[in-house]
């Protein structure tokens, strides 16, 4: 993917900017230019606002995947999950900083900024989202936060890691 | 608008061609269907392809000259348009020959579908299908095609009782029929044991829950009804051609278990040919995973939702029963050369129709209908098929 076609992306990947029709309220990720709910939907061109999610959700479905998609190859297996906000829209992302097996429909999660994929080794770290247990007690020891072992793995950084 | 008819039908064998280039089964499929319908290619009116993803799998774009040319019909500058509709853009280029000839503007049409996609290795493969997903954001975060469809697969399993079991009779299923297809690309039987105990590829989804990468083409001839007895006794006519599509991404679906675009889809098509679901007896429908065939066969209204695996499991749409589905075996069996997919699926149907299905034909057979479906059911195109008599 080309540099260009990654960074216009990053309010989007990067702080869940979605947006908001102020005709009938409903919320967007990402945003939406035109309002697909309102019955007067030509009359909400231009009447979408910028809103920010919270990240918070829970998983409504999930799959641990083996077979991984095109720059996951060394995080096999992850487990990706559909995950629903109390704003609305639903999320694509990986469930990480838990075992994959002890995922479960109506985890409370939260979304995190993470690095997804890198380009080569030369090439563009893309970052954006991946999504965490809200409840900590839940977390993997590595992912705690600073004292853990390998805080690094917290940090988005140039290196391949689990998460 | 003119009743169509499809007047001839052509396949080539799928699977991993190795020996054969696009352009080589391209010629196969589209010229054995202009022998079956005794067409004169004087009389052809034009040419559509269904093909995905030629320019990513074979550095080759603007094929639909390319075939037509490679044909021998390059010099008769015929008008030839490619379709693409990720993995439904067989039937999307069958519903646009099919408005061009019920609209008058041609008499007689090919359409044809042909993908190769083992020229690449297994891996670009996947990546270069998963683009019927939306890349932005699906694939960007660790998304695939039978990623997705795993997620389809565990909250049909949460909501319904779906089990794991009867999504491994689907694949069962279709080898069993593959079995007897020539031109399938698996010809193995499956055992329950073995699908549920394949190499998981996205879980609950195991590797043989999954269809295979397919090189292959098939092509049809379609023609006004009421020319059809010049070229066939057995003509069969289009009663139903129908398209519905939906949102882009799996997760902006209001219920991730129902594919809309298939049940709008078929609505339409039921409509349009006013016939009810339990009219139909050979239906070839979207089992690219085991848990998009139930998915489907509840959303074209074979059964209520959330039963199809039990129902399933009672052998109702196995042989002797009373909707026998995938005859041709399937994407799972016959294999999945993507834009190839829905042109093969009405090849079958007209070959069942006709009553030359061989060993697969299923008795009595005189309504067919073919379900193609592009990525997790952004486009769904419906088919309905009746032998005229």
């Amino acid at each position: 993917m080309s540099v260009a076609r990654f960074w216009r992306e990053t309010p989007r990947r990067y702080n869940l900017g979605g947006s908001k029709c102020t005709m009938c309220g409903t919320v967007y990720f990402p945003p939406r230019a035109v309002c697909p709910e309102c019955t007067s939907h030509r009359q909400s061109i231009e009447k979408m606002v910028p809103y920010q999610l919270s990240g918070e959700g829970e998983v409504i479905s999930y799959t641990i995947v083996h077979d991984a998609a095109e720059g996951f190859e060394m995080q096999v297996p992850y487990a990706l999950g559909l995950v629903k906000t109390p704003e609305g829209p639903v999320l694509t992302g990986q469930i990480v900083d838990i075992e994959p097996e002890t995922v479960a429909i109506g985890l409370k999660v939260r979304a995190t900024f993470r690095k997804l994929r890198e380009e080569g080794a030369s090439g563009v770290i893309h970052y954006g989202y991946k999504i965490t247990p809200l409840d900590e007690s839940g977390i993997l020891p590595s992912a705690r936060g600073p004292a853990a072992p390998a805080p690094a793995k917290d940090a988005p950084g140039p290196e391949r890691t689990s998460t | 608008m003119r009743d169509v008819a499809v007047l001839g039908v052509g396949q080539t064998k799928f699977g991993e061609l190795w020996d054969r280039s696009f352009r080589e089964i391209g010629i196969e499929a589209g010229l054995q269907a202009l022998v079956d319908a005794k067409l004169s290619s004087q009389d052809l009116g034009g040419l559509f392809l269904g093909n995905m993803a030629s320019g990513a799998l074979i550095d080759q774009e603007h094929i639909a000259p390319l075939i037509l040319d490679a044909t021998g019909l390059g010099h008769r500058h015929l008008p030839a348009v490619r379709v693409e509709g990720g993995g439904a853009s067989g039937a999307l280029a069958l519903h646009q020959g099919y408005l061009a000839v019920a609209s008058g503007l041609y008499d007689y049409v090919v359409v044809g579908g042909a993908e190769k996609l083992t020229d690449v290795p297994d891996e670009t493969a996947s990546r270069i299908t998963s683009s019927a997903a939306d890349h932005e954001w699906e694939v960007v975060f660790g998304a695939t095609l039978p990623a997705l469809w795993a997620l389809v697969a565990r909250r049909h399993m949460h909501d319904f009782g779906t089990t794991r079991e009867e999504l491994a009779r689907v694949a069962v299923h279709a080898h069993e029929m593959g079995s007897k297809n020539p031109n399938a690309h698996y010809r193995n039987k499956l055992t329950l044991a073995q699908v549920m105990d394949a190499g998981p590829v996205a879980e609950p989804l195991g590797m043989l829950d999954c269809a295979p990468l397919s090189d292959g083409a098939a092509a049809v001839v379609l023609g006004p009804m009421e020319l059809a007895r010049k070229h066939t006794d057995t003509p069969v006519r289009i009663v139903a051609s129908q398209v519905a599509c939906d949102t882009m991404a799996l997760h902006h679906r209001r219920e991730i278990t129902r594919l809309e675009s298939t049940v709008v889809a078929a609505r339409r098509a039921f409509d349009q040919a006013r016939r009810i679901p339990s009219d139909v007896q050979v239906a070839e429908i979207h089992d690219a995973y085991t848990i998009s065939a139930l998915v489907s066969l509840e959303d074209l209204g074979f059964v209520d939702k959330g039963r199809a695996g039990p129902e399933f499991a009672t052998g109702r749409f196995g042989p002797g029963g009373k909707t026998v589905v995938n005859t041709s075996g399937g994407l799972k069996a016959q294999g999945r050369p993507f834009g190839a997919v829905g042109v093969a699926q009405v090849v079958e149907l007209v070959r069942q129709l006709r009553g030359e299905a061989k060993e697969r034909q299923v008795s009595g057979a005189n309504i067919g209908l073919a379900q193609d479906v592009g990525g997790t059911g952004a486009t769904t195109v419906v088919h309905i098929l009746e032998r005229a008599n």
